[in-house]
């Protein structure tokens, strides 16, 4: 369970990488395997290489100076991490929400809220599902927060924790991956398909492989917008759920099950999706092997090779509008404005903070920065005014904005 | 014999009369059961709402005379006055609506559509936002006025049913009539769900360890104090050693600046019972505070101060102290039957008690502690069997030592939530879950397991050796009571159609509550289906049934089969309620399909059986 990563590593690595085997024949598990691997262990290192980061960056920034000057603005961050060190109750953090001034960070050993400065903590003993915090959801009208755990649903409102699982109610599996508050339902990701509550009348209806076209039930991660309900079908592409009409509808990728992108435009990147964000009617994707963005009509993907994306291995995107959204990937955080990208994470081999920003010609262009995300292994992020808060595999990060 | 000619005969043995669903005739001949009160601003006009008249009867208080009478909704509960004295709400519990009333012309303007069961109302200072309290959706509508719609519900505890404003109008303090579920056999847990009216969001849950079964709030003037009434339960013990001891804890939640935490007051002494506190009222100048005490038949006046003082100098650990209240409690004022509403004057100087089954307010002079006058609201004149029954039902003077009466464990003739340890067995042998009393025709024999032929058994020797612990009932007493639980009726079912139509999802599960054989085409024997013991019109054999529940510390496996009409509303579940939701009956006690087959069912399946079974 403690192996560094995200919800995969957390949830099953061997169920699904027998999972990926038995759908493609030809992959390798030794490099997924690696990329949840693939997390070092900075804290040793970083004390000796904060002097040391320090005069690189002033001599990069020295010699980058001249080239700044056509580099586009984009937003820059002072971090401060919070580790187990300063209150959290574990440093993989799986997820991140923002509520006005409070913060609450969903650990692989309990759901944690800052809130004034201080970290409180909720486990098991106070009523949540499991200590596995994967996922939340603000219910925006009423301030209750929707948990998703490894064991379970749980509303966290105003201090009572209420808990549902498989077997005190309709919930269809205690492995719930994702969550999302549409009105008076709250529609939940889980390893048996998808559940939705209503919490006006108790009814939980469950949504599978017999009455919607998915075809693998594993569903990932769930988004709402005012007319549509999307879910990431970890190797089930994508699958759209219109409220008016309550049909539902999937995405594939139309390359198949091959590795190779044949079409790349031509339909979602890949059929491991990872997460789903709907904001001003165009849909986001993340998956394991680039992303995606549908306007309801054209997809776009982003691949390493041609987009600021600094690895195809994404474990969630989160717009900010139609053209705006963020990346977090396993070689850390992405942020592409509609145009440019920029960068920021602990530089991969040596710790330091780094930042770099990619134009649309290509031109990637360092920053000096004297602070970084806790670690590259992003998991999750949510938006505090201008600020950021990062779910990382080695802590939760606070991104100031200082321009 | 059949089963209804049994019990005819034995009521005729007994001497009674039976009225069994005896209905109410035309509205001037009903019954009203003044419960709730709002007074004008002016402290002419007491806008008194009636339960059983389903009408809100203006009383000029002047006069004290009924100066008009407004036809409301299907059993009102709550009834709430705006700010500045321009609408009446009143929430009609059978309908799930508020009627909004102008008072000036005295006419239903609106009516407003609610959640489940709605109980009490508020509206904020404003006048822009009315609160209501749900009691079987255990939440709180957030309904915006102008417009007339519901913008959002807020989660509170089981039973939601009371509100009250605080005085600057920032807070609304929600009290529940049912524990939240919990824990089998441990203490019932209950809560005050705090709302932040600015923001409209429950901000805080106070905890009332040790309760279930919480009414009416007051806040002092200042802000300073709330004050809410409270039963806690000796549920945990044998109630047959009433006599030893002590049923329930009539006692008051009291929190805010003035004390430190929450702090559970008893109101009642040794061998003096305040039985079923309901309503909370301060003196504006917060000298003195009135609780009525709906099964002793009286109102209980404290002196605030005092009460305070000795809360601070015992650190308020005080709540089984049965020596307490003499330190606080300056009188217990003699009223009417069942009394409810409190109503206190601007000035201070009178107080409305709502004689609930007289049908008349009680005017008590605050100055002297004394019921100064009566009010008559009008209302059936003669006396029948059907409300000397609901009298009985409602007062605690029947039992040792005037304890608790009927209306304890069957709050608004329904249950209480919670699981007692009942006869003379032993510790923890037998534990039973309350069940619903709604439309028990055709459903005998009673308990659950089946040891009661007929209601004047359950009623009568049952209650008199086991519950009550004194003579009780003479046998005509007992005929009325009886007549009065047998005419209780069904409520509206919420999950089903007004056409009566299933969703797909119940059609679905009425289809797996009908079937014969297993999904892999196994026929499933008769007497294992659902059917077999939940048959006829109140889905119960009246037989008993071994299904696997048995518990060590249960003397039999067999148990009376429980009828299912609005089984959705009576969680927890099981002869000892140890299954707290319809899910857990099957997910976790029916490992060997010993309570019917479903271990061949998926779990959407499983969720379109409980789907319809919501529907009975």
């Amino acid at each position: 369970m403690r192996v560094a990563g995200g919800r995969l590593s957390v949830v099953s690595i061997d169920q699904k990488l027998r999972f990926l085997q038995r759908r493609k024949p030809g992959f390798s598990i030794h490099s997924v395997a690696a990329r949840l691997k693939s997390c070092p262990d900075t804290k040793h290192a970083r004390g000796k290489q904060l002097s040391l980061g320090m005069l690189l960056a002033m001599a990069t920034l020295a010699v980058a100076m001249p080239l700044l000057a056509g580099t586009p603005e984009m937003p820059r961050y002072k971090w401060e991490n919070f580790t187990t060190a300063n209150g959290l109750p574990d440093n993989h953090v799986f997820a991140v929400l923002v509520d006005g001034d409070r913060v609450w960070a969903g650990t692989e050993n309990g759901l944690a809220l800052y809130e004034n400065g201080k970290w409180k903590v909720f486990t098991p003993a106070d009523g949540l599902a499991h200590r596995a915090v994967l996922s939340l959801a603000l219910d925006k009208r009423t301030g209750d927060l929707w948990v998703a755990t490894m064991g379970g649903l749980s509303r966290v409102s105003a201090g009572r924790i209420d808990s549902f699982n498989q077997l005190n109610s309709g919930l269809s599996n205690d492995v719930v991956y994702g969550v999302a508050v549409q009105g008076d339902y709250i529609w939940t990701a889980t390893a048996a398909g998808a559940s939705r509550l209503n919490t006006r009348t108790g009814q939980w209806s469950l949504f599978n492989e017999r009455n919607t076209p998915m075809y693998e039930i594993w569903t990932y991660a769930v988004t709402v917008g005012p007319d549509k309900v999307y879910y990431a079908v970890w190797g089930g592409g994508v699958l759209e759920y219109d409220i008016a009409t309550e049909r539902w509808k999937d995405y594939n990728d139309p390359d198949g099950e091959t590795e190779i992108v044949l079409f790349k435009d031509q339909g979602l990147i890949h059929e491991i999706t990872t997460s789903v964000s709907y904001v001003d009617k165009i849909l986001w994707v993340a998956t394991y092997f680039g992303d995606s963005r549908y306007d309801g009509r054209n997809w776009h993907n982003f691949l390493t090779k041609d987009s600021g994306l600094p690895s195809n291995f994404t474990n969630q995107v989160k717009a900010v509008d139609a053209n705006r959204a963020w990346f977090s990937t396993d070689k850390g955080l992405a942020y592409y404005d509609g145009t440019n990208w920029a960068v920021y994470r602990p530089n991969l081999k040596t710790g330091t903070p780094e930042m770099y920003v990619r134009d649309a010609d290509g031109n990637v262009t360092n920053i000096s920065v004297d602070s970084a995300p806790a670690h590259n292994y992003i998991l999750g992020v949510d938006f505090q005014g201008d600020d950021i808060w990062v779910a990382t595999a080695k802590g939760l990060s606070h991104g100031m904005r200082q321009k | 014999m059949g089963i209804a000619t049994a019990i005819m005969a034995a009521l005729l043995v007994l001497g009674i009369t039976a009225n069994v669903g005896a209905k109410p005739e035309a509205d001037e001949a009903k019954y009203l059961n003044p419960r709730e009160m709002v007074l004008s601003k002016d402290g002419r006009w007491l806008y008194v709402m009636c339960e059983a008249g389903d009408d809100v009867r203006v009383v000029d208080t002047t006069s004290g005379t009924v100066a008009k009478t407004i036809k409301v909704g299907h059993v009102p509960r709550g009834i709430a006055l705006s700010a500045d004295d321009s609408k009446l709400y009143v929430a009609n519990s059978w309908d799930d609506t508020i009627s909004e009333i102008d008072a000036g012309s005295l006419k239903v303007v609106r009516t407003l559509a609610t959640g489940f069961e709605p109980n009490g109302v508020v509206t904020d200072l404003q006048g822009k936002t009315l609160y209501v309290a749900n009691r079987l959706s255990n939440d709180v509508s957030v309904i915006e006025l102008a417009s007339g719609q519901e913008v959002k519900r807020l989660e509170a505890g089981r039973g939601a049913s009371h509100l009250a404003l605080s005085p600057d109008g920032k807070l609304i303090y929600v009290t529940h009539v049912y524990p939240n579920i919990g824990k089998h056999r441990a203490p019932p847990e209950s809560e005050v769900t705090v709302i932040d009216t600015q923001r409209q969001r429950v901000v805080d849950r106070r905890h009332l360890h040790n309760v279930a079964g919480v009414f009416e709030t007051a806040i002092s003037s200042d802000g300073k104090l709330v004050v809410a009434a409270q039963l806690r339960p000796k549920n945990l013990i044998p109630l047959a050693h009433v006599e030893h001891g002590w049923a329930f804890g009539d006692s008051l939640a009291i929190f805010g600046d003035d004390v430190n935490g929450v702090v559970q007051v008893p109101l009642d002494e040794l061998e003096l019972y305040a039985a079923m506190p309901y309503a909370v009222a301060i003196t504006p100048d917060k000298k003195k505070l009135y609780i009525s005490s709906s099964g002793s038949e009286e109102v209980t006046v404290i002196d605030i101060q005092k009460m305070l003082a000795f809360v601070q100098g015992t650190n308020g650990q005080i709540a089984n102290d049965l020596s307490a209240s003499a330190n606080y409690v300056v009188a217990r004022i003699p009223v009417g039957r069942n009394p409810k509403g409190l109503v206190i004057s601007r000035d201070g100087t009178r107080l409305f008690v709502a004689n609930r089954m007289d049908d008349t307010i009680g005017v008590i002079e605050t100055a002297s502690d004394v019921v100064v006058s009566t009010i008559g609201l009008g209302g059936k004149p003669d006396m029948t069997s059907l409300r000397r029954g609901e009298r009985i039902f409602n007062t605690a003077r029947f039992a040792f030592q005037g304890q608790f009466s009927c209306a304890n464990c069957h709050i608004d003739s329904t249950f209480d939530g919670l699981q007692w340890d009942l006869e003379p067995d032993g510790f923890g042998v037998d534990i039973v879950d309350n069940r619903s009393i709604e439309d028990l025709g055709g459903t005998e024999p009673f308990k659950w397991n089946g040891g009661n032929p007929n209601m004047a058994t359950e009623c009568g020797p049952r209650t008199e050796k086991y519950f009550y612990r004194s003579q009780s009932y003479n046998a005509a007493e007992l005929a009325d009571l009886v007549t009065y639980v047998m005419a209780l009726p069904y409520r509206r079912n919420r999950y089903r159609s007004t056409t009566g139509e299933l969703t797909a999802a119940q059609e679905r599960g009425k289809a797996i509550f009908e079937r014969t054989k297993t999904k892999n085409g196994t026929l499933i024997p008769e007497s294992d289906q659902c059917g077999y013991c939940h048959s006829g019109p109140k889905f119960t054999n009246t037989k008993l049934a071994d299904v696997g529940s048995r518990k060590p510390t249960d003397r039999s496996a067999l148990v009376d089969v429980p009828q299912l009409p609005n089984v959705a509303y009576s969680a927890p579940y099981l002869h000892d309620g140890s299954a707290r939701s319809m899910e857990e009956i099957w997910t976790i006690f029916n490992p060997h399909d010993t309570h019917g087959v479903t271990n061949d069912l998926q779990k959407d399946e499983l969720n379109d059986l409980i789907e319809y079974l919501r529907t009975l």
